[in-house]
């Protein structure tokens, strides 16, 4: 049997320490990927250090937006009535998520962090180069029917963020606030968070070992809250997407001032496309997030 | 949350099929044998140090009752309720949070006991589908399950039964589809799904 220990934190400095003091450990929030994973033994943390008692909670209005603290749950975002005003898409990409139960125990930060469903990467019998760097990747060639066409690379093809909730958030140029092991701060957009696969698909976002999202904060807009979420899956409810799209417009006199789309499900990372005019003809801005590559183009 | 619908304390432990007792038991000696050695126990869980490595007593209050159980803390909810406190009505079907089997409530929310830690809700209220009748007077959702015949093998039946109450108490039973929706964490694959929903949908229309 495998050492195994448990630490509950009551701070973010206790819970730094806790993670640094034994190698490998792993935060535990709602638990919904974790203890997932750990059952299918694809991840084995010597230590799980509790993080559902810090402060990272809250639902308010900043000057910078609207700000949700990182332990706040998927249902209680989902139906919390500034979420459902001023960013509908975000809501209903949450509500449309996963089951009632499993969004009750489920974190936004853990949303954020949750991993691919490819169905080689969730069996350890499989070799695959996101969770064992180098050993190859079998979906190239195999069952690969749900997994992304956009952002792909020769070492993984696979949707590393195949939810919902980060798209809508990528639609509206959300920003997470993130705290080192240092207990510095930083901001990053989330449309910077994640990283395309290249040749390490081990890597998946830009968060450093032991930083912990603190917060998500959204700018409230005009196209924001005139926005939806449209997800496409195999069944009506109680599925992850097989295409999904968070939109919001600025509609000011019969006239789109600005569009915001993102989109999930096909691609390897939420991807934004957004444009503002101001006129009927307008000039779209696209980016695949992360990648540091952008264009202009006429629309 | 103490009104007939939603009672969130306990209800009778008579078990008397003595075969269930007998499994039970089996069950008990079995996890005993298999269970690591004591090591440290403090009192109670955390009283000593936010770090726990090894065997434990862990305090639950369960249907109103605090429980005790020893056990390691990679040890589940619903592994610590079927195979330490003998409350097998909540079922273990995927465990991995797919299937709605091992539905509960804590502090009046359904969640999946199987991606629960039991040391995680020490200081939480569960409740689970043997807290649901009051003595000898079922639940109006266990009520209405049996009047609609709302099963066939019987297996998912518990965790129907608890995300059936928690929809209606959410308000989200009010027409069919939304039934369908924030029930849809719960498989059954008897499929005895209309018959499911004609029970929530009555619970609801009375509530
Ligand atoms: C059956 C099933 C169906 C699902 N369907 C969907 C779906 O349709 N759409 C969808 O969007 N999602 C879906 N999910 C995924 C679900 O939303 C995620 O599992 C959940 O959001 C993860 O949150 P958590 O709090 O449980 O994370 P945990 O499992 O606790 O943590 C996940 C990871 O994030 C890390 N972590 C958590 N919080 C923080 C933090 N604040 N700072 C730093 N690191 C942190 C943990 O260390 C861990 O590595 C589904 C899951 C299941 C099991
Ligand atoms: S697609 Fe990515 S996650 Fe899936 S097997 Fe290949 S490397 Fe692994």
């Amino acid at each position: 049997m495998n050492d195994f220990s448990y630490a509950q934190a009551t701070t973010a400095k206790d819970a730094v320490n806790f993670l640094t003091e034994k190698p490998q450990s792993a935060y535990i929030a709602g638990g919904t990927t974790l203890l997932d994973m750990m059952k299918a033994n694809l991840t084995e943390p010597p230590r799980l250090v509790d993080i559902t008692r810090l402060p990272f909670t809250g639902i308010e209005q900043t000057k910078d937006g609207l700000r949700i603290g990182a332990m706040e749950r998927m249902n209680a975002v989902g139906e919390h009535p500034l979420v459902k005003e001023l960013f509908p898409a975000v809501s209903e990409s949450l509500l449309l998520a996963a089951s009632p139960q499993l969004r009750n125990m489920a974190s936004i930060g853990g949303n954020i962090l949750q991993r691919t469903r490819c169905g080689y990467f969730r069996d350890a019998a499989f070799p695959c180069n996101k969770r064992v760097p180098g050993s190859g990747c079998p979906a190239l060639t195999g069952d690969n029917h749900n997994l992304a066409i956009l952002g792909v690379s020769e070492s993984c093809i696979a949707n590393a963020y195949p939810g919902d909730l980060s798209v809508a958030l990528a639609a509206f140029d959300a920003v997470l606030t993130l705290e080192n092991t240092k207990g510095k701060q930083r901001q990053v957009l989330v449309t910077n968070f994640y990283l395309l696969p290249g040749n390490t698909p081990q890597k998946e976002t830009v968060l450093e070992p032991g930083e912990l999202i603190v917060a998500v904060t959204i700018p409230m807009a005009a196209h924001a809250k005139r926005s939806t979420y449209l997800k496409v899956r195999e069944r009506a409810s109680y599925a992850y997407a097989l295409a999904s799209a968070a939109v919001g417009l600025d509609v000011q006199s019969g006239t789109i001032r600005a569009a915001h789309v993102a989109l999930g499900g096909r691609n390897t990372l939420a991807l934004a496309r957004s444009g503002k005019s101001a006129d009927r003809c307008p000039g779209y801005r696209s980016y695949i997030p992360g990648s540091g590559r952008g264009s202009s183009a006429r629309g | 949350m103490s009104s007939d619908l939603f009672p969130d304390t306990g209800g009778p432990k008579a078990e008397n099929d003595s075969r269930r007792s007998f499994m039970k038991q089996a069950g008990g000696l079995l996890g005993f044998a298999l269970a690591p050695p004591l090591a440290g126990q403090p009192d109670s869980l955390m009283a000593n140090s936010p770090v726990l490595e090894v065997v434990t007593k862990m305090t639950l209050r369960i249907n109103g009752q605090p429980r005790t159980v020893q056990a390691e803390p990679r040890v589940t909810l619903l592994d610590a309720l079927r195979e330490r406190l003998d409350l097998t009505g909540t079922k273990k079907g995927c465990d991995h949070g797919q299937c709605g089997a091992c539905t509960v409530f804590i502090d009046g929310q359904r969640v999946n006991s199987c991606l629960t830690l039991a040391v995680m809700v020490q200081d939480k209220e569960i409740t689970t589908i043997e807290g649901l009748a009051k003595g000898d007077t079922l639940h109006p959702m266990q009520e209405a399950f049996l009047k609609h015949d709302g099963f066939q093998c019987g297996y998912c039946t518990p965790g129907q039964i608890m995300s059936g109450v928690a929809c209606v108490k959410e308000g989200h039973a009010k027409t069919d589809s939304q039934c369908r929706k924030w029930m849809s964490g719960n498989l059954c694959r008897c499929g005895a799904y209309a018959n499911i929903l004609a029970a929530v949908r009555e619970v609801a229309d009375k509530a």
